[in-house]
């Protein structure tokens, strides 16, 4: 191959580019132009050439705190639980994400969802659900291991602190935000759905029933507040 | 400094001194300047000096950021102009530690010679011309005498002790060693910055700065000023990169290599005292600029247009401050630029450029420089032509020394092509234990195990017949 001029082995990229007649100043391999006099006096001092006209070059430097620049799409970032679109919660505590993570860095303890206090359809709800960000190499497989889409990951990558202890995030920081049309769990499910209709998509926001049942439910929590 | 402050009054009440009658004494005239102005000039020196050493970390930084396309410190102060401020309370908040090995006077001692002494040769340098300070008529110059340049190497000499002693009184060996480089460094680029300067000397026929400032500002056509930096060029190249193996920057900053020696001599500093070694660094490079501009670059005087508008308006009293300052700190621009583009040299080839290239070359220099000043001065006769007839002399020894100098380097370069030629193949068992080939080189394949049987002519009928030598067989492959 660095023999080109050998006929047996023709580099089809040089026959390609390179015309047959080349100028004089033209270098027959690499198509790039030999140093002229000046370029070659030069030559040894070049390096300060570079220094100095790049100081007159845009400067490359993000200003990170003031300017952020957006992450990847797909960039693993803090997780969040998410949510139905009635608000009750898709974490249903089965610990796939703490047995599937290889730096144990997630805790779940499952609770029952009992009738005057349902957090998720289905059986079960994760009671504490932890995650060690001092641990946590943010590798996704709890994501790939939650059945219900409960555990995603955001683009949030500001996860510094000087201590450890708030670096184990919990579950009310970890819940996704309440949306505009959810309703704040506890609640019972839509009437008419199951478990399998939520995971189906079936349910689209919270119902009349349950917007009730929530605003009788504070309003009870009030009283006994002010009681 | 407190002597050098009186010294003006000692110049002015021995008016009638023998020794100082004579044509090489200051143009400065400190008659004027009782000694609470020099102290009150003293101050500004001093404040001049700070202000300058402040600013140029901050500079130096931003610079070598920019030059790394990064905009450099830029949080503290606007443009980040009091990230040196920032970076002087953390030393100063530091702690202060001391080795037990250390030997304590001198660890003691040793930050506040290269501190201070950074400050003396300052005390020379002048800043300006001749102003009105407080109803007296005074230079912008602390002091000057007749052998000022000599003061300046002297004083540098002293400060050099600063390094030796750090290194060795640290008790330990990396600094050891960066202060036995510090020494050897110095020793060596101080004679041929020496012997640079010795030409300026025969130029302007002093060493008093004032003076030599003064013959710089003589024109000669157009109102160009006749600095040395052209008639002196070889001196000032001399001057400029003697000037950096003097104050340790890059590419000569050997004596506190960072990747062969920890830190070199300050490895073992730390808070305040290691502040006082940075601090007498730069204020060095302030101090090696500033004699540079002094004594080529026309001092104090204004650049060429400029010295030349509304009848040297521009060329007078606190001017000359601005000049000399844009001209000191164009060298520490160029400072930068160096640390920003050049890799540290190794110390073989820095002692090989100070003895072997820079100090003969200075030297013949010097005494081509010595003949054209005798020939102008007509020490080889009346008239024009003894110049000229000086410097074609000089032009054939040039001529002359360049041929001598190829011959002999493509001689050597012929000997080291020779010796470093490959042989086309070699035994690897030849000292007695295999050696793989150097590039080019083919191994003769050592025989192994069974030696090929030889050939038995086994057949005395038709054996010829079959092996035809004459038609070879046909290569492949």
């Amino acid at each position: 191959m660095a023999d080109q001029t050998d006929p047996t082995t023709p580099s089809r990229r040089e026959s390609a580019d390179a015309p047959a007649t080349g100028g004089p100043r033209t270098d027959p391999r690499g198509g790039k132009k030999e140093p002229g006099i000046v370029e070659q006096m030069f030559a040894p001092v070049a390096g300060f050439g570079v220094t100095f006209a790049t100081m007159f070059r845009k400067v490359a430097t993000t200003e990170y705190p003031e300017v952020k620049r957006p992450t990847a799409r797909r960039f693993h970032g803090r997780h969040q639980l998410n949510r139905y679109p009635d608000g009750l919660e898709k974490c249903i505590g089965c610990e796939l994400c703490a047995w599937a993570c290889p730096a144990d860095a997630i805790y779940v303890e499952a609770a029952d969802n009992i009738p005057g206090a349902r957090y998720s359809p289905g059986e079960r709800y994760g009671r504490v659900y932890q995650i060690n960000y001092l641990r946590c190499i943010f590798c996704g497989l709890c994501i790939e291991a939650c059945p219900t889409r409960a555990l995603t990951m955001t683009n949030e990558f500001e996860l510094a602190d000087s201590a450890r202890a708030p670096l184990i995030y919990e579950r009310h920081q970890l819940l996704a935000p309440l949306g505009p049309d959810m309703v704040a769990p506890p609640f019972p499910m839509a009437e008419g759905m199951s478990e399998r209709d939520y995971y189906r998509g079936q349910v689209t926001g919270p119902t009349q029933e349950q917007k009730d049942y929530v605003a009788q439910r504070d309003a009870r929590t009030a009283e006994e507040g002010t009681a | 400094m407190s002597l050098l402050t009186a010294y003006p009054d000692l110049v002015a009440a021995l008016p009638a001194g023998p020794v100082l009658l004579t044509a090489d004494e200051p143009v400065a005239d400190f008659s004027d300047t009782p000694v609470w102005l020099s102290l009150v000039k003293a101050l500004f020196l001093f404040v001049y000096v700070m202000l300058s050493m402040v600013i140029v970390i901050w500079f130096e930084r931003r610079v070598i950021g920019r030059m790394q396309q990064r905009p450099g410190p830029n949080r503290f102060g606007p443009l980040g102009i009091l990230q040196t401020l920032a970076d002087g309370i953390k030393l100063f908040l530091k702690e202060d530690i001391r080795p037990r090995n250390a030997d304590v006077v001198m660890y003691f001692a040793a930050p506040l010679i290269v501190a201070s002494m950074a400050f003396v040769s300052f005390a020379i340098i002048p800043l300006g011309g001749p102003v009105n300070m407080f109803g007296h008529t005074t230079p912008l110059q602390l002091t000057d005498t007749p052998v000022a340049v000599l003061l300046v190497l002297a004083v540098a000499g002293v400060g050099a002790y600063g390094f030796v002693l750090a290194g060795w009184s640290s008790g330990s060996t990396y600094p050891l060693l960066g202060g036995l480089r510090s020494t050897a460094q110095v020793i060596s680029y101080e004679i041929a910055m020496g012997l640079s300067l010795v030409a300026v000397f025969l130029f302007a026929g002093s060493m008093s700065t004032s003076q030599i400032v003064e013959a710089q500002s003589q024109t000669w056509f157009l109102g160009i000023p006749s600095w040395y930096v052209i008639p002196l060029f070889f001196s000032f190249v001399v001057y400029v990169v003697t000037m950096v193996g003097e104050t340790n920057r890059l590419p000569f900053d050997l004596a506190e290599g960072e990747g062969e020696l920890g830190g070199g001599f300050h490895t073992e500093y730390s808070s305040m005292k290691f502040a006082m070694f940075f601090l007498g660094e730069y204020i060095n490079m302030f101090t090696v600029s500033a004699l540079a501009t002094t004594l080529f670059l026309g001092g104090w005087h204004a650049p060429w247009p400029l010295n030349t508008l509304f009848d040297g308006f521009f060329d007078q009293g606190w001017w000359g401050l601005l000049w000399f300052t844009l001209k000191m700190w164009l060298f520490i621009w160029f400072f930068v630029w160096l640390r920003g583009s050049l890799p540290r040299v190794r110390y073989d080839q820095f002692m090989k450029l100070g003895w072997k290239i820079l100090i003969p070359l200075s030297l013949a220099w010097v005494v081509a420089v010595m003949m054209i000043r005798a020939a102008q001065e007509g020490y080889f006769g009346e008239g024009r032509w003894s110049v000229v007839a000086t410097l074609v002399i000089i032009g054939v020894f040039v001529l002359l020394g360049i041929f001598l100098w190829d011959r002999a380097a493509q001689r050597a370069l012929a000997e080291r092509e020779a010796q470093q030629a490959v042989p086309p193949e070699v035994d690897p068992f030849a000292q007695g234990f295999p050696v793989p080939p150097l590039p080019g080189q083919k191994l003769i394949e050592p025989r192994t195990g069974i030696e090929a049987a030889r050939p038995v002519p086994a057949s005395t009928t038709s054996g010829a017949a079959d092996t035809d030598q004459t038609t070879p067989e046909e290569r492949r492959g």
